[in-house]
């Protein structure tokens, strides 16, 4: 392996459950303020995940108050303390931005059928 | 104490901080070189070490440059360069420089290397000319324009802004910090880009501009 992978390979996270666009998640940051540090949860539909190695991210979108608000996250990021997956969505894209154009009920996403 | 090393650029990746940020960096392969020549004061008139960094095929160095070595005696080297030392006489021809004796985390560092070639280019990429526009009958779309003046100075100013060779110069970057030292792999990591396609030896220095 070359040496780029590997330093790359050293930061990745192994921890990270198997997710999707589509799906609902709950991603636990670790906030810092001054010396003391807390958890915040940020709940939304991942609308993108781009894999690139240690370099990949993922976008959450919520809608908070009537104002649509996405977050990316940097996957391998040490402040990302956990994610959860609440459900996994059933979409035909890769990339959910026509969400943004939707709200209330369109904004919705089925789930997937466990079989 | 030895004030620079060789190294060969192999890449960029991201490394992430304490903090969860992001950092960019180039891995270099720095070292080990080996001293193949000293430079004095009483021979050369100034003080140096030269290295020499990548090995090099025995059958593949004319004898001039062999016997050039033999000194060093650790074989054939591809790259050559001299570096300002101040001690000069606590290193001896053969000695391994590598890179944790010189670099630590945190360190401030200059980095030369030779820039990607771009080959002639106008004076749009080279100089950054805003060019004309594309359309609306413009017939004046990436030329430089006028170049100076009329009967007085009858001439064009030396220094004038034209098109010509882009990159493939000597580029040396300052103030670049240490981001990591690995001396078990002779790699070390830089915080942002340096000159130069990967696998291209760059010279790194103490930064002459830190604060003493």
């Amino acid at each position: 392996m070359n040496v780029i992978d590997y330093i790359g390979m050293e930061q990745m996270r192994k921890d990270i459950p198997p997710f999707k666009a589509g799906d609902t998640l709950r991603v636990h940051v670790k906030i810092t303020e001054g010396d003391k540090q807390r958890i915040q949860v940020f709940q939304g539909v991942c609308i993108k995940r781009r894999n690139n190695g240690v370099g990949s991210s993922f976008t959450v979108r919520k809608v908070s108050n009537g104002i649509g608000v996405e977050r990316v996250f940097a996957l391998h990021a040490p402040t990302v303390e956990k994610i959860e997956v609440m459900t996994v969505g059933r979409v035909r894209r890769a990339k959910l931005y026509y969400l943004r154009n939707l709200q209330g009920k369109a904004a919705r996403i089925r789930e997937k059928r466990q079989n | 104490m030895i004030q620079g090393i060789l190294g060969k650029k192999l890449g960029m990746t991201q490394v992430f901080s304490a903090d969860g940020s992001r950092i960019p960096v180039t891995i270099v392969e720095a070292g080990p070189c080996t001293i193949v020549q000293k430079k004095t004061e009483a021979t050369d008139g100034y003080n140096a070490l030269q290295l020499g960094f990548m090995t090099k095929k025995s059958h593949r160095t004319n004898k001039p440059m062999m016997g050039h070595f033999k000194t060093a005696g650790q074989g054939a080297f591809s790259c050559l360069r001299e570096v300002a030392a101040d001690n000069i006489d606590d290193y001896a021809v053969g000695d391994q420089i590598t890179c944790d004796i010189l670099l630590k985390e945190g360190d401030i560092v200059d980095i030369t290397g030779t820039s990607k070639g771009k080959g002639f280019q106008g004076v749009i990429k080279r100089w950054g000319f805003s060019g004309g526009r594309a359309s609306h009958g413009s017939k004046f779309h990436r030329a430089p324009g006028a170049i100076g003046m009329s009967a007085w100075p009858a001439k064009v100013f030396k220094g004038k802004k034209m098109p010509g060779q882009l990159g493939n110069e000597r580029v040396t970057l300052q103030n670049l910090e240490i981001v990591e030292v690995r001396p078990e792999q002779n790699l070390v990591l830089i915080k942002g880009a340096i000159p130069g396609p990967n696998q291209s030896v760059v010279l790194i220095r103490k930064g002459a501009k830190v604060k003493k």
